[in-house]
């Protein structure tokens, strides 16, 4: 991941502005598409706001509904793991691999283990993983990160994709057609299938009640790689607790609407139990959760079932590309959780934003994202991670503008009083100018006018 | 009824004709406007920053200047937002104040539709009388004022949710014509500070948003926020297009 803040990354990716306009329109269309399967169901607002409140639920409960999880999954032997941080979730797999004497590994989608950089780890240590969501196995071939956590290679074009396969698949040189290259991928990851003896995938949903847990996937990988693997290994953040079945009732329908505007996600699949003769892991991993969990002010965000329908929408995210945002979740709810994990390195994220509300317009689980970057922001500033040349402006310019003399004084010298804001400042250094005109400064301001022809 | 007008403070040093727009407009309606002469800032641009702890100077000379008022009336919604969700006093009686001030300050066209229930304009105005075609209008969206007062129905939410207070008033104007636009409330990239500490990002929503507005050629953009309007002009600007920008307050005064 590189060292560049959001800023300067989203300038780079800006430099292209061809790109930028694909890109931006590509997720404006399922953003449409999930506006049009949202209007579809009258009862939306009221789906919305249940989800919002058994994941409130949840979050109050936390200790109580984990605690039944794991006796129920254990009763239906399912072997769990706790993980307190990335290091022993990243460990406790190694330590299944090397019990199974494997070291080979497939995997599905898990936005989780890209946040612990399992990957990474894993192959530090000799072990082969391959990621069988295409769009993930693209990503794996170029050495990069996803950058939307539904869509993980969202961030390419066609062409880039031919000639990612054309190195690491050997397809014809220049090919882009998607029948063609989707072809290839699927040779390629049934022979990964078939010979990988421990398959890993993320969890959506665990529910208390019954000890199972859900896995929604549109490619099917999930189920292919744990039908054919001796192991299954399922790794999940602890906010995935639901209480109850019936609960998914009201998560399946949101989850797929939001996140692409289908009505369902193509496969749901519910894990119970170890099928004969196979063993079943799943790893339940804190890492900040629950000092997360402890902040009141953020404590909701935890509340998330990573749709990305906030990515979709946000218009900063659709011009910035997801790598912008320098971490394993980008989006806008990237940058209310990544503070939470280093706030020095993620100082930048909450203002990654214009606040304009949207995302949490979006949210199937009424997160108030945007209330929560304006939050962050305050946090950020007030335990010293603002630059001093910032924070000098601001004290400058909270000075002047409670004061209504300086206020005034500024003003007369030529409208100069927004000199102190570093908006406007009036010098050819100001970033406004780069693409932008001022407006004219007027004769005089409505309080002088006021003042002459008013009173 | 005592009207206490709140004028921006960067309205009140670049775009005057805005504010004498939003007061002249208010006094046909028949209301008399108090204006305060002391005041400044509502503290925005400090809080959006992450330094809203700086803004409590700006809070008690908002307080002083505006208390005792029976509605305070901007034309702002992100000022107007600002203030009602983040205004506080420092000690109980300032408290006070700010509390009633939040519950008391409307956004210039949700004044207009929900206190003064206004039905038609005073004297029909007429935005051109030599105009031969009616005047082609794009109306911004402002995010504070639609998603945060609630101005208008949001893209993103399901079901009825009452109709456009700045829309319905510009329907209200004789030889207005109101253009749909492709995307019809996505942000337009101000954002305060936001616009230059990510200027590239800025500028394109800015260049796209604008856009949107020339593919259905409109002769004028116009909104409830003069912060995204002058975004949005300076864009124009440079582009050196004919469009002109205006606060809805210019179209709807007669
Ligand atoms: S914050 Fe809400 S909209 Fe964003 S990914 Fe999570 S559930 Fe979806």
């Amino acid at each position: 991941m590189s060292n560049l803040s959001h800023a300067e990354a989203a300038a780079v990716f800006n430099k292209d502005e061809a790109r930028v306009d694909w890109h931006d329109e590509t997720l404006w269309f399922v953003r449409s598409k999930r506006d049009r399967a949202a209007q579809s169901i009258p009862e939306w607002e009221g789906l919305r706001e249940a989800a919002s409140q058994i994941k409130n639920h949840v979050l109050s409960n936390m200790h109580d509904l984990l605690t039944q999880f794991e006796q129920k999954a254990i009763a239906n032997g399912i072997m769990v793991h706790w993980a307190a941080d990335a290091a022993e979730h990243n460990a406790i797999i190694r330590q299944i691999l090397a019990d199974n004497k494997v070291n080979q590994l497939v995997k599905s989608k898990s936005m989780l283990t890209e946040e612990c950089h399992l990957n990474e780890y894993l192959k530090e240590h000799g072990v082969d993983v391959i990621d069988s969501d295409l769009g993930e196995r693209i990503v794996q071939m170029r050495g990069e990160a996803p950058s939307h956590i539904v869509l993980p290679a969202i961030h390419l074009k066609r062409g880039d994709v031919g000639d990612t396969f054309h190195k690491h698949l050997g397809t014809d040189a220049g090919a882009t057609d998607p029948q063609y290259l989707t072809e290839a991928a699927r040779q390629h990851l049934r022979d990964t299938f078939l010979t990988r003896k421990v398959a890993l995938t993320g969890v959506n949903f665990a529910i208390a009640e019954t000890g199972g847990f859900v896995v929604c996937t549109n490619e099917g990988n999930a189920d292919m790689g744990v039908h054919l693997a001796d192991v299954h290994i399922a790794c999940m953040g602890f906010e995935k607790v639901i209480p109850r079945a019936e609960h998914l009732g009201v998560f399946l329908r949101l989850l797929a609407r939001s996140a692409t505007g289908q009505p369902i996600t193509t496969f749901s699949s519910h894990f119970h139990k170890p099928r004969k003769g196979q063993q079943m892991h799943l790893v339940i991993v804190d890492n900040g959760r629950s000092r997360q969990l402890g902040r009141a002010d953020f404590r909701n965000s935890l509340k998330c079932i990573r749709c990305a329908a906030c990515f979709n929408t946000c218009p900063v995210y659709r011009r910035s590309g997801g790598h912008s945002y320098h971490t394993a979740i980008a989006g806008p709810i990237g940058s209310i959780l990544a503070p939470n994990l280093d706030m020095r390195q993620n100082v930048d994220l909450p203002f990654a934003s214009t606040l304009c509300g949207s995302c949490s317009n979006v949210c199937p689980v009424k997160i108030d994202i945007h209330e929560q970057l304006y939050k962050w922001r305050q946090v950020l500033m007030q335990e010293g991670h603002g630059p001093t040349a910032k924070t000098l402006a601001m004290k400058t310019m909270a000075s002047v503008l409670e004061s209504p003399r300086l206020y005034r004084m500024a003003g007369k010298v030529g409208r100069g009083v927004l000199r102190f804001a570093p908006v406007v400042a009036e010098n050819g250094l100001n970033p406004w100018y780069t693409h932008r005109e001022m407006p004219e400064p007027p004769a005089e301001s409505f309080r002088d006018w006021y003042i002459n022809n008013k009173q | 009824m005592k009207i206490g007008l709140f004028i921006p403070c960067y309205v009140d040093q670049f775009y005057p004709q805005v504010a004498k727009a939003t007061l002249t407009l208010l006094e046909q309606l028949g209301c008399t406007v108090d204006y305060p002469l002391n005041q400044t800032c509502c503290g925005q641009p400090m809080a959006n920053s992450g330094y809203a702890h700086l803004a409590g100077g700006c809070d008690d000379n908002f307080i002083r200047n505006f208390a005792g008022y029976d509605y305070v009336v901007s034309p702002s919604g992100s000022c107007t937002l600002h203030i009602k969700q983040h205004l506080h006093g420092h000690n109980a009686a300032t408290d006070n104040d700010a509390s009633a001030i939040r519950g008391r300050v409307y956004e210039l066209t949700e004044f207009i539709t929900d206190v003064l229930k206004v039905e038609s304009l005073p004297a029909k105005n007429q935005v051109h009388p030599h105009r031969v075609r009616p005047l082609r209008v794009g109306l911004h969206q402002s995010c504070h004022g639609q998603r945060g007062l609630h101005l208008s129905p949001m893209s993103e939410l399901v079901g009825n949710q009452g109709v456009s207070k700045p829309a319905r008033l510009l329907k209200m104007v004789n030889g207005v014509e109101l253009v749909d636009l492709d995307r019809r409330d996505e942000c337009c990239g101000f954002g305060g500070t936001f616009c230059v500490t990510e200027e590239a990002i800025s500028a394109k929503m800015g260049k796209d948003r604008v856009a949107d507005h020339l593919r259905h050629n409109v002769d004028v953009i116009t909104g409830v926020d003069v912060s995204c309007l002058m975004h949005m002009q300076g864009i124009l600007r440079r582009q050196e297009s004919k469009v002109e920008v205006k606060h809805i307050s210019e179209l709807l005064v007669n």
